[in-house]
């Protein structure tokens, strides 16, 4: 990212510190942050499948393990970052594509309006096949 | 013209971002109510087995996991940078080589299904 630069450059001090400096900044980075929960989810799914490959035992021991306190705590933080993440991604969508219809541009809320829309339905199909409810 | 590797870091992790804002959290919340002792139908082990053997299974399953670790990957290395770890080109082969062997990983155990 840094560029390379000749002679002696200016190297700011940067810390984490400017997070704190103004609510907007603390947004950002609980946006952010969504990654390692995202991550650490997909972690344990890539696990669940070592389980699962060993057999039914083996799978019976992750289920086990899915409730423990330590893993009710991370999947309610996990559920909530990764639906932060989502409905930051999808207001940001109007920003990375603007639709434009004739000469007017379709408003923001109408493409992240359709996406929350097909978000909510999917969500829906998934746990139904997935017999979830 | 200068030449960039954007496009190629870039594209998986919009893709993955996207992916994961669609997906992620119904997932999240199916192993969180396996958790809870209402397991889905879908987390037993003979309907996941014959999910995870079919070769559309591991297609998908494949999919999702190496986006979503790619995604992760470059947004945890923007936000290292954003704290202050300047120390960029290892922070991104340490993020990018984990999401990548993670996903090699999960591609050894689908085919040892």
């Amino acid at each position: 990212m840094a560029e390379e630069v000749s002679r002696k450059p200016y190297v700011r001090e940067m810390t984490y510190r400017w997070i704190f400096r103004h609510p907007r900044y603390l947004r950002y980075m609980a946006r952010e942050f969504s990654c390692l929960f995202i991550g650490g989810w997909t972690l344990l799914m890539v696990w669940g499948l070592k389980q699962l490959a060993e057999g039914p035992a083996a799978w019976a021991a992750f289920l086990e393990c899915l409730k423990s306190p330590a893993s009710i705590v991370f999947h309610v933080l996990a559920l909530g970052f990764a639906t932060y993440h989502s409905i930051t991604w999808f207001n940001l969508t109007p920003k990375a594509l603007p639709l434009q219809i004739g000469e007017a541009f379709v408003p923001d809320a109408v493409i992240a309006g359709a996406h929350y829309a097909a978000w909510a339905l999917l969500s829906l199909v998934l746990l139904k096949l997935a017999g979830a409810y | 013209m200068a030449r960039s590797n954007k496009p190629i870091v870039w594209g998986p992790f919009a893709a993955g971002g996207t992916l994961t804002a669609f997906l992620t959290p119904a997932l999240v919340t199916l192993t969180l109510l396996a958790g809870l002792g209402h397991v889905p139908d879908v987390l037993a082990y003979e309907r996941l087995h014959a999910i995870a053997a079919h070769w559309l299974g591991k297609a998908a399953l494949i999919t999702v996991i190496f986006l979503s670790l790619w995604s992760v990957a470059h947004r945890l290395r923007i936000t290292l940078y954003d704290i202050g770890v300047r120390a960029d080109t290892g922070v991104a082969v340490a993020v990018y080589s984990a999401a990548g062997l993670a996903s090699i990983a999960a591609a050894v155990f689908l085919f040892r299904l």
